[in-house]
């Protein structure tokens, strides 16, 4: 009796970093990767075609690089509940593995197939490599629950050890010991399907910017190094026009299907400053965009209605509009604005923009212009944007929607001055819009404003060629910041002038510091609240739904922290200059 | 399960409100062993409507079928002072909406003793209507607030303005106590107003009009001519003149406590803002010395050219698009009692110098925010000395810090905080 492992791939599709397949090579002798793969979402499931084709493009690399290894890649058509019987049984499969899944969809499908394994007698055996850092483990430092400020969560990791060095990538000896049956009809039965066999029409001619896959992955984290003098100087890279097309190293899809490994990312980053900068240890800011996928994957690990507005509890509850047909503009790029349109369009057609982009775009739908949901704008960035999961898409779009995670909102893109200012040369309209190409600079973002000849110069005539505005921004920005302010003044019981204060800040306490430079928690002070339930007084209104959202709930349970703290607290707290202030600060809020 | 309690005064409200969330169902009343169901249906009046007020109105309806006693507790006038409609359409909306034979229930019973309402409507002109319609029957009400608030788009503009006018004024000619109105993106007019003026002149103390198109400056003079309590008073820049300051100063009339003025673009280089001059200025600052003035600016940089050329007394600036840093420089200058500076954007050069200088001359400013502009680390530093622990609201966005050869985006971090005494950090957006 033998073992037969099958490898079960979902995201992480690559070898190298692969600690689960590890364990399925471990002592065995045989050995399938599986992916499952239920082609009659293709139609109905919210995943445009550019992802799709990076996914089957990540599919064909692993099977690539496994027949190099004498096994083939193993795509079942089905669901994991149909599948997973019916493969255990005609393959003996005695063990079974995978990547941890960290969102609550995919614990609650993981737990299911688990237990099915074990009531086949199959062993399962999960590692978690998708992100850098367990989330539970951060929930858990953090009082359980997880942190809602980023500060409050570099912060926590600070205190964490490194994350786990990763592993090479699968070797020539690994797999001699495990046979892979491949049966002359695999390719049939098992092959990576293509598009048009999934039902999309292509044209096969869109050069399409980003490649899927393992391969293109590390080449691609090469290129990303090469560029020392971003990391040499550590300078946040400042945005120019050319940020904004996509980059041949740009690494942000390749992390979210997994084709890289995070920790590889992180340990290159990291062993590369320490070369270039001749110092022990790089700042937490060298990680950013890895430190932020971390964040939101902890933020919505425990939290199933992460991804809406209702029932969500960190989620502030705001009327927003609903309008279809505004949404289907934004969308498809017509709003009549061309810097937004023109990230729309990158959007569809390539399947990445800058983030900078996408907070242009979100403020645009949500507080500062069309007052739409940011559960819409997060479904069309789910079917269009290669980099967007769950957690991190769903928690992007309540941050930038301020609906969530405590932001000022004070701060709006405007359609027209943003973009001039990002890109002054009006190239990025013009590559995307090519009906706006002759338009001069002056009046390329507005064109609207354009005296008629130079529309007829142009060859563009708005209203005909290229639509109107749909809104008038001076005055949608000025509603909907007011707007914005009541619905956080009731949050925060705020009931003064400033725009600043209206924003409740959460209560955290402030972390014991590990050197002078580390970050503690952020407690903005003096103003403010968490709204605690105030029974004393009758309730002024008959709302017949809640307006506010109890973010209190979390800095409640703080409130609740043992003397321990406290006395920590004092005792670090003298490192710091103005002692008696913060300490003054801390007693205030126990 | 509460045990025999007869006494008042052992309730707490929120065991209380937890409690009775249970006990409305009949099957409390007949498991209970001693003889409660005599008691609660006997509470006296007093101790049931105390009871109710800390019910949600779904609450309070539901323990109003439980008995008559309670029932007419639910009808007591002092549960009807205070009322939110909510009119929304599922079509626009995601909120509920107040039913309408509750609706009909409160015109019919309860119109004579509402004096707090508002209205909340969504985008659907539907909605507006039907606002407009419960308006118009609110005939024999001693309304003292009003509030006609649009959650998304401003629908109330699409009601037409004669069946909008004609219901607003019902209210206005019925209530004669009006105190505070908000009438926000309405299409009020000039005329109503008068309406307004003529039977609520001594009550009214607050008004909020901002955006208000068929408003002229004519029409709000005369508000501010005769209603001499009027303490505060929010509307757009349009309306704004001299005249209209000076009457707010004017012997009669009550120190001003607030004026809010939305300064709003139409498209660019149609609008032409006048000026106002600095005596109309003077004067209302010598008549109320304590008001706030909150001025929210939504313009191209092109149509700042009015402003701010002289002294201003505004306390709170707001900047929703772009601001060049030449209007930062006059502000510097000219707004001596600033309290609070908010800055969406402005550029890629460097506000050092109009930061500092800002600090240095407005001595009263508490706080400041910072979108989409730039600061060299060591400008802010300077800036947050001069400032010092005043203060209590420091936004600035993280891409809006530029390190120096003195201090990098770390070191900032913990020498800002020590000027302030507490922790402090930039604004973060997600770069993913």
């Amino acid at each position: 009796m033998g073992v037969n492992s099958v490898h079960w791939f979902r995201k992480g599709l690559r070898l190298h970093d692969n600690p689960a397949l590890q364990e399925a090579l471990n002592g065995a002798d045989t050995v399938r990767c599986v992916y499952i793969l239920d082609p009659w979402f293709a139609g109905s499931a919210n995943v445009g075609i550019n992802r799709w084709r990076f996914l089957l493009e990540s599919l064909e690399d692993l099977d690539t690089s496994l027949r190099k290894l004498n096994s083939r890649l193993f795509v079942v058509r089905g669901q994991p509940t149909d599948v997973f019987p019916r493969v255990f049984k005609e393959w003996n499969v005695t063990r079974l593995t995978f990547e941890y899944d960290s969102e609550p969809y995919g614990k609650e499908r993981d737990a299911a197939i688990i237990k099915m394994a074990h009531e086949y007698g199959v062993e399962t055996v999960v590692r978690n490599t998708h992100t850098l850092y367990s989330p539970d483990r951060i929930i858990e430092m953090n009082n359980h629950s997880p942190p809602l400020t980023f500060k409050r969560f570099q912060a926590i990791v600070n205190r964490l050890e490194l994350p786990r060095k990763p592993l090479p990538t699968i070797t020539q000896e690994q797999m001699a010991k495990c046979r892979t049956q491949i049966s002359d009809n695999h390719d049939e039965r098992y092959g990576v399907p293509s598009l048009e066999e999934l039902g999309f029409k292509t044209q096969g001619d869109s050069l399409h910017v980003w490649k899927g896959g393992e391969t293109e992955a590390l080449e691609r984290l090469n290129k990303h190094l090469d560029r020392k003098a971003w990391v040499a100087n550590f300078e946040r890279p400042r945005i120019t026009a050319q940020s904004l097309f996509a980059s041949p190293a740009g690494l942000s899809p390749y992390l979210r299907f997994g084709c890289l490994s995070c920790r590889v990312f992180y340990y290159n980053l990291r062993e590369l400053y320490i070369k270039l900068r001749r110092r022990s240890s790089p700042p937490l800011s060298l990680f950013g965009q890895l430190l932020w996928r971390e964040f939101f994957y902890t933020a919505a690990t425990n939290n199933p209605n992460f991804d809406r507005m209702e029932g969500n509890p960190i989620c502030v509850q705001i009327p927003w509009d609903h309008n279809p047909e505004a949404l289907a503009k934004w969308a498809e790029g017509r709003t009549g604005f061309p810097w937004i349109d023109a990230i729309m369009t990158q959007l569809r057609q390539e399947g990445w923009i800058h983030h900078l982009a996408r907070h242009a775009v979100a403020c645009f739908l949500t507080r500062g212009d069309l007052w739409i949901s940011w559960e819409s704008g997060m479904k069309v960035f789910e079917e269009l944007l290669l980099d967007a999961d769950w957690s991190v898409n769903a928690g992007s779009w309540m941050w930038l929607s301020c609906s969530a995670f405590f932001q000022q909102f004070f701060h709006c893109y405007c359609p027209v001055g943003f973009g001039r200012r990002t890109d002054p040369s009006g190239d990025y309209i013009r590559r995307y819009i090519p009906k706006l190409k002759d338009y001069p600079n002056r009046y390329i973002y507005e064109p609207w404003n354009a005296p008629e000849s130079v529309q007829k110069a142009a060859n563009c005539i708005v209203g005909v060629d290229y639509p109107k505005p749909m809104i008038n921004h001076a005055e949608s920005s000025r509603l909907n910041i007011e707007r914005m302010k009541q619905v956080y003044q009731q949050l925060s019981h705020y009931r003064g002038l400033s725009l600043l204060a209206s924003v409740p800040t959460i209560q955290e306490e402030a972390e014991p510091p590990m050197s002078d430079d580390s970050q503690a928690s952020s407690s903005t002070a003096g103003q403010a609240c968490t709204p605690t339930p105030a029974p004393s007084t009758p309730p002024s209104s008959e709302p017949s739904s809640p307006t506010a959202a109890a973010p209190g709930t979390h800095t409640q349970r703080k409130r609740g922290r043992p003397s321990e703290l406290t006395s920590k607290q004092k005792s670090k707290v003298q490192h710091t200059n103005q002692a008696k202030g913060v300490e003054q600060k801390i007693d205030d809020k126990q | 399960m509460k045990r025999g309690r007869s006494k008042c005064e052992s309730f707490t409200p929120s065991e209380d409100r937890n409690k009775r969330h249970r006990s409305v169902t009949p099957t409390f009343v007949q498991t209970s062993q001693t003889p409660t169901e005599e008691m609660w249906g006997n509470l006296p009046h007093h101790v049931v409507l105390h009871i109710f007020q800390y019910l949600s109105l779904v609450d309070r309806a539901r323990a109003s079928s439980v008995c008559r006693r309670w029932n007419d507790v639910f009808h007591i006038p002092d549960l009807w002072r205070r009322f939110e409609f909510e009119l929304n359409q599922p079509a626009t909306s995601y909120l509920r909406s107040t039913h309408p034979d509750l609706i009909q229930q409160i015109i019919k019973r309860h119109a004579q003793h509402l004096q707090y309402v508002s209205f909340k409507v969504d985008s659907c002109t539907e909605s507006a209507e039907a606002a407009c319609d419960i308006l118009s029957q609110l005939v024999n009400c001693t309304i003292k607030t009003l509030g006609l608030i649009s959650t998304a788009r401003p629908s109330f503009m699409n009601v037409s303005q004669s069946h909008f006018v004609s219901a607003l004024t019902v209210v206005f000619v019925n209530s004669k106590s009006l105190s505070s109105i908000k009438i926000d993106d309405t299409p009020v007019d000039d005329p109503s107003l008068k309406v307004l003026v003529a039977n609520n002149s001594d009550t009214l103390k607050l008004l909020k009009m901002s955006s208000c198109p068929h408003v002229s400056p004519a029409g709000i003079l005369c508000v501010a001519d005769q209603c001499h309590g009027l303490r505060e008073l929010a509307l757009n820049y349009h309306l704004l003149s001299d005249e209209l300051l000076l009457a707010l100063s004017s012997e009669k009339h009550v120190h001003l406590e607030h004026l809010r003025i939305d300064v709003v673009s139409e498209n660019p280089g149609q609008t032409q803002f006048h000026s106002i001059k600095k005596s109309s200025w003077d004067a209302l600052i010598r008549h109320s010395p304590q008001v706030n003035i909150v001025m929210n600016f939504f313009l191209n940089e092109e149509e700042f050219e009015p402003f701010f050329r002289e002294e201003t007394p505004v306390t709170h600036l707001y900047f929703g698009r772009v601001v060049s840093k030449d209007m930062l420089g006059r502000i510097g200058l000219n707004c001596p009692r600033l309290v609070e500076l908010v800055v969406c954007a402005n550029g890629l050069e460097p506000l050092d110098e109009e930061l500092i200088r800002i600090a240095e001359r407005c001595g009263s400013l508490t706080a400041i925010g910072l979108g989409e502009c730039e600061v060299t680390c060591s400008g802010l530093m300077e800036f947050v000395k001069i400032c010092g622990g005043r203060l209590s609201q420091l936004s600035i966005m993280e891409e809006v810090l530029i390190p120096d050869n003195t201090y990098n985006i770390e070191q900032i971090h913990s020498e800002v905080s020590k000027h302030l005494g507490r922790i402090w950090f930039p604004d973060m957006m997600p770069t993913w």
